[in-house]
């Protein structure tokens, strides 16, 4: 069984290195948890994440709690809060604590120039995988493009998308 | 007693946004810019700002700077980051033990199946939105993008190994 700290170090080391909004760092659990430590396979980790995007609050938060909870019950549960929570919070303490800073330096401006594109690769290569194992096929390609069209283009928010397929699922599996 | 008021306010940011960093940016300067004046808005400009050259989510982010920021004091931090946390804490722990009663319902499954096109398109949306002319700025930043894509697609580069090489690229070019 997975300890409780494996989990909290892992999502530490994630929440420690991840660069931008919590957006970016879905993938970068996915790979640790399906891929590197085996912890979920691919669906229970999209199933898990549909969860987290349906909650409130942080999703990386929310998507931490539930994979610990899933791997060690309360105790991941916390550990997942932890891991999730601290290393942001620890980092803009000591910036908030620090008068000068750090976004002034001439060569960390630089380099957050060169990942900051790469860090939408980050987020959309692993879609195809993710598309595999939602097991998209045909015409339910339309509804991701939907999604994305209207919150970008039409500035819908994104909780009546999940409201409809909460909707559109509950009544489907009612018939069923 | 603005340790409270802190706690409170930052309850309600997480409690009410849903979709993640970019939609809770809307709702956290209207509580602590317009609202209590807590900070300016060009210091909360300033939080995004920090919360985009450092790691993690940004509602954490920034309620952690503006707690310390009002207070001098970690207790400001603690309050707002447990504030601003606690609903997802509590709504989580409501659809585990929801979900472990209906493990076995076909309509769960059948909304959790319903849900996943959802979610791949919330995800297509954020690398949309960071499309934008702060991050792919030059024909380098689309070159950096393609070359990651490439990279990262084909020999399953990690993105810590990304993180490290684009840095170095980015030095390169704009240092």
């Amino acid at each position: 069984m997975v300890s409780a700290f494996r989990i909290f170090i892992e999502f530490f080391k994630i929440g420690f290195f991840t660069v931008g909004s919590g957006f970016v760092m879905i993938p970068i659990i996915q790979d640790t948890v399906v891929n590197r430590r085996k912890w979920l396979t691919d669906e229970e980790f999209m199933d898990a994440l549909s969860v987290a995007q349906s909650a409130p609050g942080p999703n990386i938060v929310s998507l931490g709690i539930l994979i610990g909870w899933r791997l060690r019950r309360i105790q991941g549960f916390i550990a997942g809060a932890l891991g999730t929570i601290l290393p942001s919070f620890l980092i803009i303490l000591v910036i908030a604590m620090m008068a000068n800073n750090v976004r002034d330096n001439p060569y960390v401006i630089a380099a957050f120039k060169g990942v900051k594109p790469a860090v939408i690769s980050l987020i959309l290569i692993p879609l195809i995988g993710l598309c595999k194992s939602a097991k998209i096929k045909g015409w339910a390609y339309i509804i991701p493009l939907l999604v994305c069209g209207g919150v970008v283009f039409c500035g819908i928010s994104p909780i009546y998308a999940i409201l409809l397929a909460i909707l559109f699922g509950a009544i489907r599996g009612i018939r069923k | 007693m603005i340790l409270l008021e802190l706690f409170l306010s930052f309850f309600k940011i997480g409690l009410f946004s849903f979709g993640g960093g970019y939609a809770m940016l809307a709702l956290i300067q209207d509580e602590v810019v317009t609202r209590h004046h807590w900070v300016t808005m060009g210091e909360f400009t300033d939080i995004i700002a920090i919360s985009q050259i450092t790691p993690g989510p940004i509602s954490i982010n920034s309620a952690t700077y503006i707690g310390y920021k009002t207070t001098n004091s970690i207790w400001g931090s603690v309050m707002t980051t447990f504030g601003v946390s606690l609903p997802s804490f509590l709504v989580i722990a409501f659809l585990i033990y929801f979900i472990a009663k209906c493990k076995n319902s076909p309509v769960l499954k059948s909304i959790l199946l319903a849900l996943r096109p959802v979610v791949i398109g919330m995800v297509l949306t954020a690398a949309v939105l960071l499309m934008n002319k702060e991050n792919i700025f030059d024909i380098y930043s689309y070159i950096i993008l393609v070359v990651s894509s490439v990279l990262s697609y084909y020999k399953k580069l990690s993105a810590f190994g990304m993180f490290i090489a684009s840095s170095i690229v980015g030095i390169l070019l704009y240092a």
